[in-house]
């Protein structure tokens, strides 16, 4: 009885531990399924814009990236205008979001009273919970025309004289165009790049920050010496998030951008992007080419936004680089 | 346990397949433009009959997809089919329900129905040839009404729709500049002006910017009361947008059954036509393989045209005129099962 207990037990304990092992074998593989289904959704996806976007591809060839003409009555096609309002609407949306983005999680994490903290942090993540459609309306209703009476014929009157920039400012202001969408894309990205700066801020190791105060250094110094070289990767990748976001807005764009087919510099002037052309004519869009070069259009944002990404990557691997041949 | 879990989904599964099969609901897909009166005719008719409709305003692109992959009993296109296209995929096509097209601008010194505008005179200003307000092509036909010196705003729609090819396919009748610079499309290459989306993206531009003009569905500008332009008609009388003006150009229209009913309504002939009107499209398979579905879809449209004008006109659109019924009701015999037997 005695000398049999432990032989029991041990056959107990080894069957159960096949049993988990067995499990661990179940859960290793059914993780590594759900990351390879998102590895094979984005090839199917690939896949899919480019056999749908052949007839357009062989129509026009490369030309289709460097046409600024687009009449689905001729069935001609080319995508310079888009690209180029998808670019500049979201260049003016990070210029303007990333110093915004930078104060305020800077205030939340090494200035703000710590009952201030919550409330603030929450409404800047609700910004995020807006669907975009929302922010489109009010760009539209509420936005373009207080900015047409203000702000634009402020920027013509000062930037506007000024030789060289008055390209940028020039045409009547009609309260909605390319800057108006700048703007609102502006403020539908920063919580996202918010929210990821003060997360990687926080994670800065006291001591740190506590040694660079005790040198002396003013909170600015701090900030700029310690916590920023500390959290770089965070901070690029929160960036190239909120640019992601801003390249591929749809509704909201669609609404301010003015959607005019016209290659124009001022930034006053009506627009289009790749998105709003989707949203705006993909409905109705009759014939082969018609809904091939729309599909193209998609690829070329599907491309636009794997660069943006790859040359994210590529700017941290640098200072990476940089920063082991430093020290 | 897994026994009854597999009855379970073996019961849903029949009940679902059981409700697929079913011919209780109408389903159709296609424009947006006539889903307001769709949907008003299909919740009286469910309460009369008990039958439903389930209508999808995807758009007539989508709608005319649709039909041509029998997934729904029929497609709605505001842009008729040819007949060529139609004899393609064995189609029938018929009108449906009739809505008209306003030009509306957006003047201080202007008030509805003031401003008087011919086709050619349309057509220019969206060209970007006529640039302001006080131009003399439009002095000379407002003499009385104060035209600013201000630049006129163009504004069009940036989605593809059905308002746009009606408003289009008007310029192309009336301006041979609009014909080769342009064209007629669901969405076409504006040479000048700013784009809204839908009717309600332009109207709003229309009353942000001073000095705009614009082009809405007739029930829009009436219930944002807009400043709506009269047109010169092809008989040379100035016509106020209304019904009765719609009406007109669709009994001044000629229809031809054989044909797909394929005719569009601007520019009609008659001393009360207004020149943007615009009918909306039913289409349907010559053979069906769903007989049942097919008759209770035609039940439907026959309701429609016969106790549904009063719905109709409450929402702003025009119901066909009798003739034009009777002919269509003519036509559907032509619709039959793969027997060879007419369904209706």
């Amino acid at each position: 009885m005695n000398t049999q207990e432990p032989q029991l037990s041990q056959i107990n304990r080894s069957s159960k531990e096949r049993l988990y092992r067995l499990g661990d074998v179940f859960f290793e593989n059914i993780t590594r399924f759900f990351a390879l289904l998102v590895l094979l959704t984005l090839v199917a996806i690939l896949a899919s814009l480019v056999i749908s976007s052949m007839p357009s591809i062989k129509a026009f060839g490369i030309g289709f990236l460097f046409s600024d003409d687009w009449d689905p009555v001729q069935e001609k096609f080319g995508a310079l205008v888009q690209i180029y309002g998808t670019l500049v609407s979201s260049f003016i949306a990070l210029i303007i979001a990333l110093p915004i983005s930078f104060g305020i999680s800077i205030f939340l994490t090494e200035m703000s009273p710590k009952w201030l903290r919550r409330p603030l942090g929450t409404a800047i993540e609700l910004l995020a919970a807006i669907p975009s459609i929302i922010y489109g309306m009010w760009g539209l209703f509420v936005f373009a025309p207080i900015f047409q009476k203000t702000a634009q014929p402020f920027l013509k009157e000062t930037l506007g004289h000024i030789p060289g920039l008055s390209f940028l400012f020039a045409g009547p202001p009609m309260g909605i165009g390319m800057l108006a969408a700048g703007i609102i894309l502006a403020i539908m990205i920063i919580p996202f790049i918010t929210a990821v700066m003060r997360d990687v801020f926080e994670l800065v190791p006291t001591v740190l920050k506590e040694s660079a105060y005790g040198l002396g250094s003013t909170t600015w110094e701090v900030v700029w010496r310690v916590v920023l070289p500390y959290t770089r990767a965070g901070v690029v990748g929160g960036v190239m998030l909120g640019l992601g976001r801003a390249l591929g807005e749809t509704m909201a764009v669609t609404f301010v951008i003015g959607n005019a087919q016209r290659l124009q510099t001022s930034l006053l002037a009506p627009g289009n992007s790749i998105a709003s052309s989707l949203a705006n004519e993909f409905q109705e869009a009759v014939g082969t080419l018609y809904t091939s070069s729309l599909i193209e259009l998609g690829l070329i944002l599907f491309f636009i936004t794997t660069l943006v990404l790859a040359l994210a990557k590529w700017m941290l691997l640098r200072m990476n680089r940089l920063e082991g041949t430093k020290s | 346990m897994t026994k009854t879990l597999s009855r379970l989904i073996f019961a849903l599964g029949l009940a679902s397949f059981a409700l697929g099969a079913s011919a209780d609901n109408i389903t159709g897909a296609g424009a947006t433009f006539p889903y307001p009166i769709y949907a008003k005719w299909a919740e009286a008719y469910k309460a009369k009959t008990g039958v439903g409709l389930n209508y999808q305003s995807i758009g007539s692109g989508g709608g005319i997809k649709q039909i041509e992959a029998k997934t729904v009993d029929f497609g709605a296109s505001d842009k008729p089919l040819e007949k060529a296209e139609l004899d393609k995929n064995g189609l029938m096509q018929w009108p449906m329900v009739i809505g008209g097209v306003v030009p509306v601008v957006h003047l201080s010194s202007v008030k509805a129905g003031q401003l008087k505008l011919t086709g050619e005179l349309l057509a220019d200003i969206y060209l970007g040839n006529v640039k302001k307000w006080n131009d003399p092509a439009i002095a000379a036909l407002n003499k009385g009404v104060a035209l600013p010196d201000q630049d006129i705003v163009v504004v069009s729609r940036s989605d593809g729709s059905g308002t746009t090819f009606n408003f289009t396919n008007y310029l192309v009748k009336v301006s041979d500049n609009w014909k080769t610079k342009v064209g007629s499309s669901t969405s076409v290459k504006w040479p000048v002006g700013i784009s809204g989306k839908g009717n309600e993206g332009v109207a709003s531009y229309v009353k942000q910017q001073d000095g705009a003009i614009g082009y809405v569905e007739y029930a829009y500008a009436l219930q944002n009361k807009m400043t709506y332009v009269l047109m010169k008609n092809k008989s040379g009388h100035f016509v106020t947008p209304e019904s009765k003006t719609f009406a007109a150009a669709a009994a001044n229209a000629h229809w031809v059954a054989e044909e797909g009913f394929h005719e569009i309504l601007t520019d009609e002939p008659g001393a009360d036509s207004w020149p943007i009107t615009a009918a909306t499209f039913i289409l349907m398979h010559k053979v069906q393989e769903k007989p049942d579905n097919a008759k209770a879809a035609l039940k439907f449209f026959s309701w429609a045209y016969n106790n549904g004008s009063k719905a109709a006109l409450e929402l702003d659109y025009i119901p066909m005129p009798k003739s034009v019924v009777k002919q269509v009701e003519e036509s559907w015999k032509n619709i039959k099962d793969a027997s060879g037997k007419s369904v209706y």
